[in-house]
């Protein structure tokens, strides 16, 4: 059900915004206020970070959000907490490293989560080679994959991708980590194209996008765009206003940049 | 048994928990690994270079004053001690150093926790004229000086890294981001049998030249195969290279030996396969030091070069099948042996070599007179001797050497932290 869920966030017209928090960022309280700031803002999915603490897919912006969290006694528990608080409002996604889940042990976690009302999963170090009976064990719990694809990935591993994927694909729009970069990189549309035609699932778009101009050009393509670093140093420097201000500002750009393509 | 590691997994253990970005890497070294690791342009090169740069064979050397002294089996030495930078590090720099450049890599990468690795990485990337970056713990750039040094004056630049707790485990997950970022023109020559397939297994065909000189070299000295191999594990990359000719043949024993740290009971220690869990890390399933929620702990070892909190999947898999015994020494234990290896047999080994000294006393004394041990000596101990010092209480300015009283489970090991770190 929370699978079908997930989906709906996307389409209907309009590019679905994924923002990013960090669970226990910049505290326990204060990643409270930032879920609910960016849905304030108009989030239509909250991605929730799990803190782990050797996240090598992530750059030093959300790495040192992530030491911050562990540092606050952030974990598992706490950000399943997290998520059942904003989960009645809009579908929530975890981002986290397999060790977490493994260490809860697959089932068990795959439960609670499903119990706290998390929608969907992005795993970044577990590629579709490594899935294997996850995949079956989440769809039976109701908790959708986002799996990763990278410009790197060739047309094969592509395809497998989009297969697995019953939540969304998580586009990777360089090949590096994740981090604050001002315009698109070429490479990140030309992945999207690639995409689409081998997955019925929404194509979503992150790592690196980083202001207005980036997010109008990803979402000509993408049906939805994820943003962490920006969020998170914005965050670091002024609170959840200041990201939830800056997130809303995205939101108008994609509005008036949607009705100049409608020819309005 | 071996089937299985041709798949990336050794058992359940291993395999390829990376970002996709990385996937085409991994393939792409593994595709360049079974099209070289047998042509003989390449393998020729590998020997020429073993035997002219590096100075293979290492010799066997029989330890005839400890022998006498531990009153049970014959003691080997395998001088990997004597390989060109000071430590078995260089066999596997040196393969990968040809896989890169075959593949046209410009620009190699490493991480380093003593500096060992880094070391000899700078060296190979230097012999083949290609842009160096060592990532180092930033704590580690301080404890080890000396290597960092030696890393500059061979052209490599050194990244100092301030993430996470600073040292080998953030060293790792440092250059798996540049290489994530940098894929096309970058080689990333891991330090040992861990990280995702293939290479643990490509490090482990790099290091078994260890095993198989041993194996001839038995023959020849003792007329057959040595009834035990010890060697220390940190990572594990000289024991997987000492042991992996002699897995599964009957009469040889096999022993790990893990650094206990300050004791297993404190839970500082370097101790993951007789203390670790299941769990994922950089890349391999194995055993790793964790909290009950997952997060990686840091290790601790008056040796950097143990101070690692996984063990690589091949050891984890040895040990559940019985094909391999490990056992963990303390930092005091391995100090007391650097002195004992120092002053019997005019040799300072390096205080990873130590652990599998100290524990070597009690396989000897296990197996009795008339049998054959053969102990890795791993590394020589200079880039030890200050920590050492410190922690015996040898001031260079007397004439008189002299050894501080140390009961066990006291303080030398953390003295030897203080001022180190």
């Amino acid at each position: 059900m929370s699978v079908g869920r997930l989906r709906g966030a996307f389409g209907g017209g309009r590019t679905a915004l994924v923002p990013y928090l960090t669970g226990g960022y910049p505290t326990l309280e204060g990643a409270r206020e930032v879920g609910e700031a960016y849905l304030e803002a108009g989030a239509d999915v909250v991605e929730i970070g799990v803190p782990f603490s050797d996240p090598l897919a992530d750059g030093p912006t959300i790495q040192d959000t992530t030491t911050r969290a562990l540092a606050n006694g952030a974990d598992l528990d706490y950000c399943l907490g997290l998520a059942a608080g904003f989960a009645d409002r809009a579908p929530v996604v975890f981002l986290l490293y397999y060790n977490v889940i493994f260490a809860r042990g697959v089932q068990e976690f795959l439960r609670e989560a499903a119990e706290a009302g998390v929608s969907g999963l992005v795993i970044p170090d577990l590629p579709v080679d490594e899935v294997g009976e996850f995949a079956e064990l989440a769809a039976g719990a109701g908790v959708a994959l986002c799996p990763l694809v990278a410009p790197t990935s060739t047309e094969e591993r592509v395809a497998r991708v989009g297969e697995l994927a019953t939540g969304f694909v998580y586009c990777v729009s360089v090949a590096g980590v994740t981090g604050v970069r001002d315009s698109l990189p070429p490479g990140a549309v030309e992945l999207l194209r690639r995409v689409r035609p081998r997955t019925a699932a929404p194509v979503a778009l992150g790592f690196g996008i980083g202001s207005e101009r980036a997010a109008v050009e990803a979402a000509a393509e993408a049906d939805g765009i994820i943003i962490g670093s920006k969020l998170m140093r914005l965050v670091g420097e002024g609170g959840p206003e200041r990201a939830a201000g800056w997130l809303r500002g995205v939101r108008e750009a994609l509005a008036a940049a949607s009705r100049v393509e409608a020819g309005g | 048994m071996r089937q299985k590691t041709e798949t990336g997994y050794f058992g359940a253990f291993g395999g390829r928990y990376v970002p996709e970005t990385l996937i085409h890497a991994l393939e792409e070294l593994e595709g360049a690994y079974e099209r070289y690791r047998d042509e003989p342009g390449f393998v020729g090169e590998l020997d020429r270079l073993a035997r002219d740069f590096v100075g293979r064979p290492t010799p066997l050397m029989f330890a005839e004053r400890l022998t006498r002294e531990w009153g049970g089996a014959n003691v080997w030495f395998k001088r990997e001690d004597l390989a060109h930078t000071g430590a078995h590090k260089i066999n596997n720099t040196l393969g990968q150093i040809l896989l890169a450049d075959r593949m046209g890599k410009r620009r190699i990468i490493a991480e380093t926790g003593a500096g060992q690795h880094g070391v000899a990485t700078a060296t190979v990337a230097a012999l083949y004229g290609k842009e160096c970056v060592v990532y180092m713990g930033d704590e580690d750039t301080r404890r080890q000086r000396l290597n960092v040094v030696r890393m500059k004056l061979l052209g490599a630049e050194v990244v100092p890294v301030m993430s996470g707790s600073r040292t080998l485990k953030d060293a790792v997950n440092e250059a798996i981001r540049d290489w994530v970022a940098n894929v096309e023109d970058t080689h990333y020559i891991i330090g040992s049998v861990v990280g995702p397939a293939p290479y643990p297994r490509i490090v482990r065909d790099f290091q078994a030249v260890i095993g198989t000189e041993m194996e001839s070299q038995g023959r020849e000295r003792f007329g057959g195969d040595p009834d035990a191999v010890v060697a220390c594990v940190g990572a594990g990359s000289n024991a997987i290279g000492a042991f992996y000719p002699f897995v599964g043949r009957e009469g040889v024993r096999l022993v790990g030996v893990e650094a206990a740290g300050r004791g297993l009971a404190t839970g500082e220690h370097g101790a993951s396969l007789a203390e670790g869990k299941l769990g994922v890390l950089h890349g391999a399933m194995s055993y790793v030091l964790q909290t009950d929620g997952g997060q990686i702990r840091e290790a601790h070892s008056i040796s950097a070069g143990l101070d690692y909190p996984a063990t690589g999947p091949e050891h984890a898999f040895l040990k559940d099948e019985g094909l391999a015994e490990y056992a963990s020494v303390t930092d005091e234990e391995a100090l007391e042996a650097l002195v004992t290896c120092s002053r019997l047999e005019g040799i300072i080994p390096a205080l990873e070599t130590a652990h599998a000294l100290s524990y070597a006393e009690k396989v000897a004394k296990e197996l009795g007179s008339g049998k054959n041990m053969i102990i890795n000596i791993s590394g020589r101990g200079d880039k030890d001797v200050e920590v050492a010092a410190d922690a015996l209480g040898i001031d260079a300015r007397e004439a008189e050497v002299a050894t501080k009283e140390v009961e066990p489970g006291t303080t030398s090991a953390s003295e030897a932290d203080e001022v180190s770190s």
